[in-house]
């Protein structure tokens, strides 16, 4: 670029004599910001937070890794709850290659869906008439998501109850431990973490101890639904 | 809506602008040379870079050499990233045996990644390989905002100098950026996040053996999940502090192991918009006059609020072509309702909302939910905040530097009103200083609609289209505006990792990134050499209400007049559509 490196008051490198300064400083900073920095942040979160930075994943009885506290499974067994719909490429909840549906909001394939999915969760119990929470029929951002609403818990306890035989009572007991509150009262959502919900439903012992808990403790309090005091309407 | 959801919007934004201004006096000192108690432990770092490379940070630079500088250190950027990208097949930290990324899409990533913008036409984990995502992205998510905050403050010297030739060292501003500013926040964050779940690790993919074994798109039965892990944290936490958004992962933020809690999205949420605003007051301090950098925080802010809360509105609304199902979509204590297709449950409707505007109005372009999924309002203002130039907090300064051009622009259109010359911070505003702005303000605007309307005159880019009729013309238009303005986000829908779009959009962001930089060194450099006027009578005062609204009203026109007839044809006409049930 001679047009843009002609000398005037002061010296003015060329482009040729600042590509080689540029590339030794980028060498240098790509060792600092490429390896050293996260190399150090490796090194104190494997340290400090070692379970999290692994994956936070959960092992079964036997110490096999059964997944991931903080990613969605598919279930579509109906002794199980089910989790948010998954668009993920290869089935669903594939936590190899994650991402939505990306159907935009006229596209008739996103109403045909959900439709498909209302007609699924409606013949796994077909005495229930209350509406789905849409939670429930929606596909998640990631397609690992690995929460429901507390509602859309609700909505399938009667049908999990009936299916493993335990009370909705005890059901009930199970999803309240499972269900985590919004962080400090105001951000995110209340949410049931599905995975762990339903590794609780298999374990006898967590069901024994969610059955004995339900004996005392009115199950209002527990699953639940308290009255929607924050909820406003949309005309 | 609830009361809770706009409780959660005000904090988060109440917060970023409680500390913006101690870390922005923080940063003013940093560009002074006096890096405080950071001094002893990164000051031989610091020096060590120079004498590598053979530096001499105390030499001052005309605006050329600032901008030679820039445009060089970013160029070999630009290559490294490409040569990983194509190179990865042969290179250690592989554990998932990627083999190299094809030309063009690696073209495009690397100008992506170079220009501060991320677009990603690419899904992360299946990819990129470990050393390509830390040796090459996440160290232009370092360089590139780095970058964007040494043109700031060679801005903020041009209009604080006088009669000076010279606009400051590029390099001493590019490392000390990078050293003093942005390596330690990116250290704390990723710590933060990983605490909350997010991973980092050089371990491979783990398999795990499912509860409920399935069946997979092909009807093969399902067993086991392999569960995609990395050195993910200390990349994100870089990709928010930088405005960069490019995510380690394919569902970017909405990746629960890049984004596992409501605590960790408030973070990332605080990083988005932190250094953008926090620039203002910096920018205040370097020009001497701390109100001035509280008037353009103040524009930004009022711009961005109705908008966000917009956005809150429309979501929370939903689609009534769901709700026309029987499906419950009413907000309350137990349940998200509202527009939930593409958006996590752990967030719900408002951190999903205020997240596409905060990364939509900084040139962020990380999601936590798919924006080609939002309603059609919900898009449109995504696309709106993008189309006001990246000015609405901005990448990192570049977002302020957009809007100290505009802000020229407004005196100068106040001058007009009253028949003065008119001046700002000091400085007079002539024909050069206009003519830089204008550049400035118009060049991404007109890319994004040449762009555009190439796109749709082209079968095979049209072919891109994901979603039917008025959607389908969004999905192009959001490409070119996210291209055209660096922004990266996306209506993820659209194939973008083919020939066209990973060429035109290479070409735009380039254009779009490095264009700019040019006018806006070039007007640094004119400012720098003019004397400073006394205020007079006749001066309007530009840290006040009245300027405010001035600036304010002459970014929306300016983006109204520019883009309101394309976004009539897309989201305005799906909205109609949705609404008129049939």
């Amino acid at each position: 670029m001679p047009a843009l490196a002609r000398n005037d008051s002061m010296k003015e490198p060329t482009m040729r004599t600042s590509l080689w300064t540029a590339t030794r400083l980028v060498v240098v900073l790509t060792i600092l910001t490429g390896v050293v920095y996260p190399i150090a942040v490796t090194a104190l979160a494997q340290t400090l937070f070692a379970a999290q930075a692994k994956g936070s994943l959960v092992r079964g009885a036997d110490g096999t890794v059964v997944g991931s506290r903080i990613v969605g499974q598919a279930f579509d067994d109906p002794k199980y709850f089910w989790g948010r719909p998954s668009a993920t490429g290869g089935g669903p909840y594939n936590a190899a290659a994650s991402g939505g549906s990306n159907l935009g909001p006229t596209n008739p394939a996103l109403i045909e869906a959900i439709q498909g999915r209302i007609e699924a969760l409606q013949a796994t119990d077909p005495g229930n008439a209350a509406p789905i929470p849409v939670d429930l029929v929606t596909a998640s951002g990631s397609g690992l998501d690995p929460h429901i609403g507390p509602a859309a818990a609700d909505w399938q306890v009667g049908r999990v109850a009936r299916e493993r035989g335990v009370d909705e009572a005890t059901v009930r007991a199970l999803v309240g431990r499972y269900t985590e509150a919004r962080t400090l009262g105001l951000f995110g959502e209340r949410r049931v973490n599905v995975l762990l919900l339903n590794l609780a439903l298999d374990d006898k012992a967590a069901v024994a101890q969610a059955a004995a808990d339900a004996l005392v403790t009115p199950a209002a309090t527990l699953g639940g639904l308290p009255e929607r005091w924050n909820a406003t309407d949309v005309p | 809506m609830t009361t809770l959801g706009w409780l959660s919007m005000a904090a988060t934004l109440g917060l970023v602008l409680l500390l913006a201004k101690p870390l922005g006096e923080w940063m003013a000192r940093i560009y002074d040379g006096r890096p405080g108690v950071l001094g002893p432990v990164l000051g031989p770092v610091e020096r060590f870079c120079y004498r590598a490379s053979g530096i001499d940070p105390t030499s001052e630079m005309g605006w050329r050499s600032y901008m030679i500088a820039a445009l060089a250190v970013n160029a070999v950027g630009l290559v490294a990233v490409y040569a990983f990208q194509r190179l990865q097949g042969v290179l250690p930290l592989n554990p998932a045996a990627l083999g190299g990324v094809e030309p063009f899409s690696a073209l495009n990533t690397a100008v992506a990644f170079a220009s501060n913008t991320n677009w990603q036409g690419y899904g992360g984990e299946t990819t990129m390989s470990y050393l390509t995502q830390m040796m090459a992205l996440t160290v232009q998510n370092f360089l590139s905002a780095a970058t964007g905050m040494a043109v700031l403050v060679a801005l903020a010297r041009g209009f604080a100098r006088r009669e000076s030739s010279a606009i400051g060292n590029f390099y001493a501003d590019f490392v000390r950026s990078t050293l003093y500013i942005l390596i330690p926040l990116a250290l704390v964050l990723a710590l933060a996040l990983v605490s909350q779940g997010v991973v980092q690790t050089f371990a491979p993919a783990v398999t795990a053996t499912v509860v409920d074994a399935g069946v997979d798109a092909d009807g093969a039965p399902v067993t086991e999940q392999t569960i995609a892990v990395g050195p993910v944290a200390s990349q994100i936490a870089i990709k928010q502090l930088g405005t960069n958004g490019g995510g380690y992962y394919n569902a970017n933020s909405a990746h629960p192991l890049e984004n596992p809690t409501p605590l960790s999205n408030l973070l990332e949420l605080l990083a988005i918009l932190l250094l953008p605003a926090a620039l203002c007051i910096t920018f205040g301090r370097l020009v001497g006059d701390v109100r001035q950098g509280w008037a353009l925080l103040v524009a930004m802010t009022v711009l961005f609020i109705p908008l966000a809360a917009g956005m809150y509105a429309v979501e929370a609304a939903g689609n009534p072509r769901i709700a026309a199902l029987g499906v419950d979509a009413s907000a309350g204590y137990d349940a998200p309702g509202g527009n939930m297709e593409g958006k996590e449950l752990r967030f719900g409707v408002p951190a999903s909302a205020y997240w596409a505007a905060a990364t939509t109005a900084a040139s962020n372009g990380s999601v936590n939910a798919m924006h080609d999924s939002f309603t059609p309002l919900g898009g449109m203002i995504a696309l709106f905040l993008m189309q006001l130039g990246e000015v609405v907090f901005g990448g990192v300064g570049s977002g302020l530097y957009g809007m100290l051009m505009f802000a020229v622009v407004t005196v100068f259109i106040a001058g007009l009103m009253v028949g003065r010359t008119p001046e700002y911070l000091g400085k007079k505003i002539e024909a050069y200083e206009m003519q830089m702005a204008s550049l400035a303000v118009l060049f991404p605007c007109a890319i994004v609609l040449i762009g555009t309307a190439a796109a749709v005159m082209l079968p095979a880019a049209l072919a891109s289209r994901a979603n039917p009729g008025a959607h389908g013309f969004s999905e192009i238009l959001y490409a070119f505006t996210s291209m055209g303005n660096n922004n990266g986000s996306a209506f993820a829908g659209i194939s973008a990792n083919t020939p066209f779009y990973n060429l035109a959009g290479a070409a735009a962001m380039f254009a779009s990134r490095f264009w700019v930089l040019v006018p806006v060194l070039a007007l640094a450099g004119a400012l720098a050499g003019k004397k400073a006027i006394p205020t007079g009578p006749g001066t309007l005062p530009t840290d006040r209400p009245l300027f405010i609204g001035f600036l304010v009203a002459v970014v929306i026109i300016v983006g109204a007049l520019t883009f309101v007839p394309a976004l009539a044809l897309g989201p305005v006409a799906e909205h109609l559509s949705l609404w008129s049930m049939r």
